[in-house]
């Protein structure tokens, strides 16, 4: 139905920008990570694994590694832990309210991420809102330091930030759920939890598993809520990618780094594609 | 099925709407703190607000170099809402009617700044400015907004053209209109409200972008980079002020936004809110 011409022009200026401004980069990215700092301060384009030895031997890159996995961890679970409850209960639960509702969790998805990250810092700090709240209210006495800069304080803003990514998805797979097969589980005398658990949940697997990866993903790589709210102690491997490209001055190592973080996104994206594949299958 | 047999809906479920309000709190108390200690004459924390003023945006509006960073921030968004359009459209129009060798790789590669933290995009793109000897200013940080965006504009524009009828192209043409009139005439005027609705998302997602601009930025500012340096000099309730702003425009733009989305879908349709559909690769 389209002739060639049609097909050239919508396929290759895309093409072309695609080609120059990701792949390029990406490419560019690669041959970074091989390259080194020579003692000039220029970059050394000598091919050699040493940043990547680096990265295994220094013991610092991988705890930080390490724990910036278990940050992200944390938040897919607390996000999954708000998000699924929350979709479930707007998507079987509410009637005439349901519009007003779902809408009510997207707004907030759109208040800005810096935002956001602030109004933690405003909220958490020694002087900040929590505790200025618990003193008034004499539940403590003293301000409480562990709030802010703390890892606890970075898993406390990434999930406020993405429990309406992850309530989006769940939401979707939830409304599509078969109303019918929920009432004939029922008739057929199945309790409320064990439709839920036989019929519901299975179904809404897909949601949970595209939010879950979205948190994870994006939590991994970020580094300014732990700039903002995390301190020394919720420094994540993003943070180091960052005072390599800045004042430390070693962009080979931080090209590392950052393809390591790549790879292993591809790789969480292929899996959650191949997982999700199994279960619309089944 | 009568509402009381689908009595799923009817039941009470007490304590699930309890969680489910906690966690509208959740979500909602630290807006509420941010707009109401805009307000606060005595700074940014403590309990309770006190001495409520309108200094903090007194004191905004006067403040020149912050509304400098407004301006370059929407001259930005503008430019990439262009640049994300002009070649998501093609992108979506691709995806949907043209083969070619490599194009699942194509695909993959549009939509991963989607999913793919900030920071990977950013870097890459400095490496390739920094090696062609481009100097760091507003243009690089417009062009990895254009960039990063076309997976936005693919997205919203590719879930248009599938509720596109084809029997109106097909009619056109063998009415004897040629493509291009077929494109001008039936395709774009059928696409209007989905690129509308891709435009103020892109826009917004621009306005609020931080990540990938950390790396790009020149010596002038995009808004989100001016407060983020004004938030490390120490912080006053003048960044309340403006991030109250910033959120009654973001709110006004979405529900636009939302409202031009619903007229032609329904809303539990997988959209392009970020990554929520992409992550799942919907548009295969």
């Amino acid at each position: 139905m389209y002739s060639r011409a049609y097909k050239a022009t919508v396929t290759i200026p895309p093409l072309l920008w695609v080609t120059v401004f990701l792949l390029v980069p990406y490419a560019i990215l690669f041959c970074y990570s091989f390259w080194s700092v020579s003692p000039a301060q220029t970059i050394a384009h000598n091919w050699s694994l040493q940043n990547y030895a680096q990265l295994i031997h220094n013991s610092l890159y991988i705890q930080v590694l390490l724990r910036s996995m278990r940050i992200a961890f944390s938040v897919t679970l607390l996000a999954l832990a708000l998000g699924y409850p929350l979709a479930y209960y707007v998507s079987f639960y509410t009637q005439a309210r349901k519009e007003l509702l779902y809408q009510l969790v997207i707004i907030p998805l759109w208040a800005s991420y810096l935002v956001r990250g602030y109004a933690w810092k405003t909220i958490l700090g020694s002087d900040g809102v929590l505790n200025g709240l618990l003193q008034y209210f004499h539940i403590t006495h003293q301000p409480l330091e562990f709030l802010l800069y703390s890892p606890f304080a970075v898993i406390l803003t990434l999930t406020h930030i993405y429990t309406p990514f992850v309530f989006l998805p769940i939401y979707a797979s939830l409304e599509h759920v078969p109303r019918t097969l929920v009432e004939a589980s029922q008739d057929l005398g199945a309790s409320p939890w064990a439709t839920f658990r036989r019929v519901i949940l299975p179904l809404s697997l897909p949601g949970v598993l595209a939010g879950a990866t979205f948190a994870f993903v994006l939590s991994l790589g970020d580094f300014l809520a732990p700039l903002l709210v995390g301190g020394s102690s919720g420094v994540m491997i993003s943070n180091i990618v960052v005072s390599l490209f800045g004042a430390a001055y070693n962009w080979p190592l931080g090209a590392a780094i950052s393809l390591c973080m790549l790879l292993i996104v591809v790789t969480l994206l292929f899996a959650a594609e191949r997982l999700e594949k199994g279960l619309t299958v089944q | 099925m009568s509402a009381a047999r689908s009595s799923f809906r009817s039941n009470r479920a007490p304590v699930l709407t309890g969680y489910a309000f906690l966690v509208y709190a959740f979500l909602y108390f630290p807006i509420v703190v941010l707009v109401v200690y805009s307000f606060n004459g005595a700074g940014v924390g403590g309990f309770p607000p006190a001495n409520w003023t309108l200094d903090w945006y007194r004191q905004l509006f006067a403040d020149a170099a912050l509304w400098q960073a407004v301006l370059n921030s929407a001259i930005v968004a503008a430019i990439a809402v262009a640049i994300a359009l002009g070649l998501g459209l093609p992108t979506a129009l691709a995806l949907d009617r043209s083969d070619f060798p490599g194009k699942a790789l194509f695909r993959r590669l549009v939509l991963l700044p989607l999913i793919l933290p900030g920071i990977i995009t950013g870097l890459s793109l400095l490496m390739l400015f920094v090696g062609v000897g481009m100097k760091l200013s507003l243009v690089t940080v417009t062009l990895g907004h254009g960039t990063a965006l076309i997976s936005v504009a693919t997205t919203e524009v590719f879930a248009g053209l599938q509720k596109l009828d084809r029997a109106q192209e097909e009619a056109s043409l063998d009415l004897g209109a040629n493509q291009w009139k077929t494109f001008w005439r039936i395709t774009l005027p059928n696409l209007r409200v989905s690129l509308i609705a891709a435009g103020l998302l892109i826009f917004t997602l621009s306005l609020d972008e931080i990540a990938v601009s950390f790396f790009l930025i020149g010596r002038d500012n995009t808004l989100p980079l001016e407060i983020w340096s004004r938030l490390r000099r120490g912080i006053t309730p003048e960044i309340n002020a403006i991030s109250t702003l910033i959120l009654l425009f973001s709110i006004a733009t979405i529900l636009v936004w939302y409202r031009l989305r619903t007229r032609s879908a329904s809303m539990d349709e997988p959209t392009s809110l970020p990554a929520a559909a992409s992550v799942q690769g919907e548009v295969v």
